[in-house]
């Protein structure tokens, strides 16, 4: 069979969705910014809630999400995109409102209101794309960069007597009762790309259901901060990431009710 | 039984040549061409159409959202 013949409009299966504007990425080759962008443009586009959504970008390489995702937007301070969300959710109590976060803005600078978020039960998504470097301002330690882990500012690798210990946010916001659905998935093979979509999608159906704090977490790669290629980012990820930061939903419920923390 | 035929298009012009998506296909469809784009990349192209069962793999995985991807039963 010829491909011309295979390649007509009616024998399409697969094509890019119109929330992705068409703006070429400004991100690396083999960025996972641009996988998650894709899922979330397609869920948002499946649930047909593109003119309820409203997404809070972060400072970071994807603090110019807005020109890739064809919904409303706003841009946070750095580390500060779970206070700007929660006052958006307040205000638009019916929106779909979600922050998109690197692991420098949200496990860093913006530790404390993440936590603060995510134990008020803000009826948000969040997305956390966990790539262990500060990406953009050149591949520096961040709190998720692991032991031995070469980066800008730990050329001889990250020492646990110098630096600490690598942090897990994903396991603790899940200790907080304000927190529903909390997730660590992936987005280096088609079955992972899949699993983080249902993921994202499920989040967002929570969030209609005004259930709490969503949040899910996805181990990426950044292949300019690592200094690999794209292909062997993923290996090194699968290798030395998942160990550490294993994949699979660690929370499945809705956020706590007042009784339990009610004086008597 | 009934038999499945791929193709794929890759957005030439966008791709950046991360190879992502010639690792993801699992029958060896894709390949980075030895021409480059205006952007100076390689870009992915299908090196051998035959091959192609139109699984989507290589659509899924691409960062860029370069690959449309289109299937017929035979
Ligand atoms: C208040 C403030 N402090 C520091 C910076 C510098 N800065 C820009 S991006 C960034 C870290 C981004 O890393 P991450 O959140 O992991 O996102 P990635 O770029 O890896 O996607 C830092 C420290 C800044 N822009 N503003
Ligand atoms: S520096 Fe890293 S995180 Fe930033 S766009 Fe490039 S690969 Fe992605
Ligand atoms: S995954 Fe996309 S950007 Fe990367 S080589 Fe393939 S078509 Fe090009």
């Amino acid at each position: 069979m010829d491909i011309k013949d295979i390649i007509k409009p009616e024998n399409l299966v697969y094509d890019k969705t119109k929330v992705l504007t068409d703006n070429v990425m400004h991100y690396c080759p083999g960025c996972s910014h641009g996988v998650i962008h894709k899922i979330l443009a397609e869920v948002i586009d499946e649930m047909g809630i593109q003119e309820e959504t409203i997404g809070v970008s972060p400072v970071g390489c994807s603090v110019l999400a807005y020109n890739y995702l064809d919904i409303d937007w706003l841009e946070a301070a750095h580390g500060r995109a779970p206070a700007l969300a929660t006052g958006v959710v307040r205000l638009n109590p019916e929106k779909y409102v979600f922050t998109y976060q690197g692991d420098g803005d949200l496990a860093s600078i913006g530790t404390a209101e993440i936590m603060h978020a995510c134990n008020r039960g803000e009826n948000i998504v969040v997305i956390f794309v966990n790539n262990a470097i500060y990406g953009m301002t050149g591949g520096q330690m961040a709190p998720t960069t692991l032991v031995g882990q070469v980066t800008a500012t730990t050329p001889y690798g990250r020492e646990l007597d110098l630096h600490g210990y690598p942090l897990k946010i994903t396991e603790l916001v899940a200790q907080l009762p304000g927190t529903s659905f909390v997730t660590r998935q992936s987005v280096q093979t088609p079955a992972a790309v899949r699993k983080t979509k249902k993921a994202i999608k499920k989040a967002f159906a929570n969030v209609g259901q005004k259930k709490g704090t969503q949040f899910v977490e996805v181990v990426s790669t950044c292949s300019s901060g690592w200094k690999i290629s794209p292909v062997a980012s993923n290996k090194w990820m699968e290798t030395n990431m998942f160990p550490f930061y294993p994949l699979g939903d660690i929370k499945d419920s809705e956020k706590e009710t007042a009784d339990k923390f009610k004086v008597q | 039984m009934a038999k499945v035929k791929g193709a794929v298009v890759v957005d030439n012009e966008k791709c950046k040549g991360c190879d992502l998506c010639v690792v993801a296909c699992p029958h060896d469809v894709l390949s980075l061409h030895r021409e480059v784009n205006g952007k100076g990349y390689h870009y992915s192209y299908m090196k051998n159409p035959d091959a192609c069962i139109g699984c989507m793999n290589c659509a899924l995985v691409c960062p860029d959202s370069c690959i449309t991807v289109y299937r017929v039963r035979v």
